[in-house]
């Protein structure tokens, strides 16, 4: 029957072509204490910085994986393969001529130079280990808004960045906040003044581009009182018969007052780890929002968490996870009602097909001391045929009687009087389960900026379609 | 009218669904412009006609043939049988969350009448009177298809997509069902509006003469157990009003 044939078709990945690799710097692939502390003495980083990296080294060697997610996936990874530092430009540039030409066609063909000049505040763009392109705008300089790439942000504000760095996510958190607080380079680092709202968002789009390269950035992020912010990042790799590994960590910390909203769409190739630790603190009536879009990789394992730390504050997690053939996503959201009057709510969809597996995990936790907080979770399946897995395991801990929860799950299959109906409208069959997936994902899409759904519900059409070249 | 083909021709269909026969050799020819109403019990093979017509991939074609304007749908799939100009008003409609109905209606529009017809003023003119003429407000553009709409809602927004898709075919499977008669009324106001004075035909499919009364048919065919055992005019639908269908079942054991 058609309908078989058009769901075992696998769409081809649009962004899996690679640039020949040019390195300035390349290590030798593997890890030990003195890839750590060469990384740090490239970058003339303080010595504190030195010290830290090596604590984690220390500690991602002794960490045992992870007793959770997918053991046997994780047991693949071979840390030894991975390429732990590469460089391919020699600096960060400020105008995107400057590029190296491969470099920038490839963002170019990406459409960060485009998106850039019709509607965001400020770009970082990543290439392997390094950012290769930075700007902001003018008026939001000199507002004071520092929006650097990591390494920068290091250099020019240190004090700032060792009071914050390891704040939300301590080196020992788990195994591979570990990895990357020992190995980091690049990422973003973000200040927002006292009372400024940054209105269009800024943007940092991290391209892998090598094979078994790993990618480890790291991000801060720190709104001051009563300011706001809208961060997008997004994320595509090459496709390789060899896997690639990606594992950031990326702090907020939100301000009395404060508004930080995080979106991602995460587009790896189905040969990427990607293995990311996501934190914010919330203070007093402060909101922090995670939009977090997963499709692709081989195997995701993120929970972008909130710590609702003073009265009053919010939370808010909206995220999709789309595991075609031999990917599992296992993502989901952690939040710890730590004060009172606190408010949050998990939004999690996710689709399997062809084979994949989509988990969602999840944590909801009210301490004793927090008073009336309000707690809202709902998780959807959506299973495209029948060798595919969705599964479950969410977990609430509530120590404090009076909090209002909520929680609703559901599983569904797409039925063939479904795609009949919209067959019976004009639609091919792709078309109509194009229509039926970009629905199911509507109550995350409407919450990107315009471009942004508007390429996933194109990305999600081609990956119906599977014929695409 | 003669020098053209029938818009629907339905020639000695059998038609069965996982191995059990259902339609015994159906006969059947719309002409442009005819309403032909087939009316049976619960059972008797009305829906099967209906969505083999569509072209459902669930069920199989014994024997026979359906040419819609002297052309063979056999091989095609729905949308392409939709796209040709069959269009089926379900009894069940299904609903797509997240899919709004606005976006649907223009998509559906541009995928059976071209991108043109889905665009600008002419686009906007025709769906705000067609949605008056249904009694639907506006904030339903933004609704999903189908989702949490009550029974009268579904099949109103079926007579719009109706309005608005201008098929040579319709087939109009149960919308009566479960409408008082002020919905009644309100979907007949839609399909007189769409059929009447067109080119179109249409095929109604019902339990009850009620509709019937509001959308009067030019031809009237009772289905029992597959087969059609009677036709006539308009006259037919107030007998079985009357009269039931039981005086015609003996007819169709006999024929067994």
């Amino acid at each position: 029957m058609a309908m078989e044939e058009a769901r075992e078709a696998v769409g081809d990945y649009k962004e899996g072509w690679h640039d020949p690799e040019h390195s300035t710097i390349r290590f030798d692939s593997g890890l030990s204490e003195e890839v750590v502390r060469k990384i740090s003495q490239i970058k003339n980083e303080p010595e504190w910085m030195t010290e830290i990296r090596v604590k984690a080294y220390r500690h991602f060697i002794d960490r045992p994986m992870p007793g959770f997610g997918d053991r046997e996936a994780l047991e693949g990874i071979d840390f030894d393969k991975v390429c732990y530092y590469l460089r391919s430009s020699d600096s960060t540039e400020k105008d995107w001529e400057d590029v190296p030409e491969d470099i920038r066609n490839t963002f170019d063909r990406l459409g960060i130079p485009e998106a850039e000049q019709k509607w965001l505040s400020g770009v970082t763009a990543q290439y392997e280990s390094e950012a290769v392109y930075h700007s902001i705008r003018e008026d939001l300089e000199s507002q004071g808004v520092i929006f650097l790439d990591m390494d920068s942000g290091l250099r020019e504000h240190p004090e700032l960045v060792k009071k914050y760095f390891c704040s939300v996510i301590p080196y020992q958190d788990n195994k591979f906040s570990a990895l990357n607080t020992a190995v980091w380079s690049g990422g973003s680092f973000i200040y927002v003044p006292k009372g400024v709202s940054v209105e269009m968002p800024v943007q940092a789009y991290f391209r892998i581009n090598a094979k078994n390269m790993g990618q480890f950035e790291r991000t801060l992020i720190v709104a001051d009182e009563g300011s706001s912010i809208h961060y997008v990042e997004g994320c595509t790799a090459p496709t390789y018969s060899t896997d690639s590994l990606h594992s950031a960590v990326v702090e907020l910390i939100a301000h009395e007052g404060a508004h930080i909203r995080y979106s991602t769409i995460q587009n790896w190739s189905a040969n990427v780890y990607n293995l990311v630790t996501k934190r914010g603190i919330a203070h007093k009536d402060a909101t922090i929002e995670w939009i977090d879009g997963n499709i692709g990789s081989k195997l995701t394992m993120k929970y972008p968490a909130v710590i609702l730390k003073g009265e009053g504050s919010h939370a808010e997690v909206i995220s999709v996870a789309y595991a075609g053939k031999g990917q599992h996503q296992d993502a989901g959201a952690k939040i710890h009602h730590l004060a009172s009057n606190t408010t949050s709510k998990i939004l999690s969809k996710s689709i399997s097909k062809d084979g994949g597996r989509g988990s969602y995990r999840g944590m909801v936790t009210v301490s004793p001391k927090a008073e009336n907080c309000k707690l809202n979770v709902v998780c959807d399946a959506l299973i495209l045929d029948d060798g595919s897995q969705t599964d479950t395991y969410p977990t609430m801990e509530v120590a404090n009687p009076s909090a209002r929860c909520e929680h609703e799950a559901s599983v569904s299959k797409v039925s063939d009087d479904q795609v009949f109906y919209l067959m019976s409208r004009g639609h091919s069959e792709e078309e109509a389960l194009a229509m039926i997936v970009n629905g199911f994902f509507e109550p995350f899409t409407r919450e990107l900026p315009m471009e942004y759904a508007v390429e996933l519900n194109k990305l999600m059409a081609l990956e119906m379609e599977g014929s695409i070249g | 009218m003669s020098e053209y083909a029938p818009v629907l021709s339905l020639e000695g269909l059998h038609v069965g669904i996982g191995g059990t026969s259902i339609l015994h050799g159906i006969d059947l020819e719309i002409k442009r412009g005819e309403i032909h109403a087939i009316m049976g019990r619960n059972g008797s093979g009305k829906t099967t006609a209906a969505s083999t017509i569509m072209g459902h991939p669930d069920y199989e074609i014994e024997s026979g043939s359906i040419e819609l304007d002297g052309a063979d749908l056999l091989e095609l799939e729905p949308w392409e049988r939709a796209r040709k100009g069959v269009f089926l008003s379900f009894q069940y409609p299904q609903s797509v969350p997240g899919l709004q109905v606005g976006h649907f209606l223009r998509k559906s529009v541009a995928a059976i009448r071209g991108d043109e017809a889905a665009k600008g003023a002419p686009f906007r003119n025709a769906l705000k009177s067609a949605m008056e003429e249904v009694s639907i407000p506006r904030s339903f553009l933004s609704r999903y298809v189908n989702d949490g709409f009550s029974g009268g809602e579904k099949k109103r927004f079926e007579i719009l997509q109706l309005m608005l898709l201008k098929p040579k075919l319709a087939i109009l499977d149960e919308t009566d069902s479960g409408l008082d008669i002020d919905g009644i009324r309100v979907v007949s106001r839609g399909i007189n509006a769409a059929i009447r004075g067109s080119e179109s035909g249409a095929l109604i499919i019902t339990h009850y003469s009620r509709i019937l009364e509001h959308v009067k048919p030019d031809y009237v065919h009772v289905l029992i157990k597959g087969k059609i055992v009677k036709s006539g005019g308009p006259e037919l639908a107030l007998e079985l009003e009357e009269k039931g269908y039981e005086w015609l079942e003996s007819d169709a054991k006999e024929d067994d």
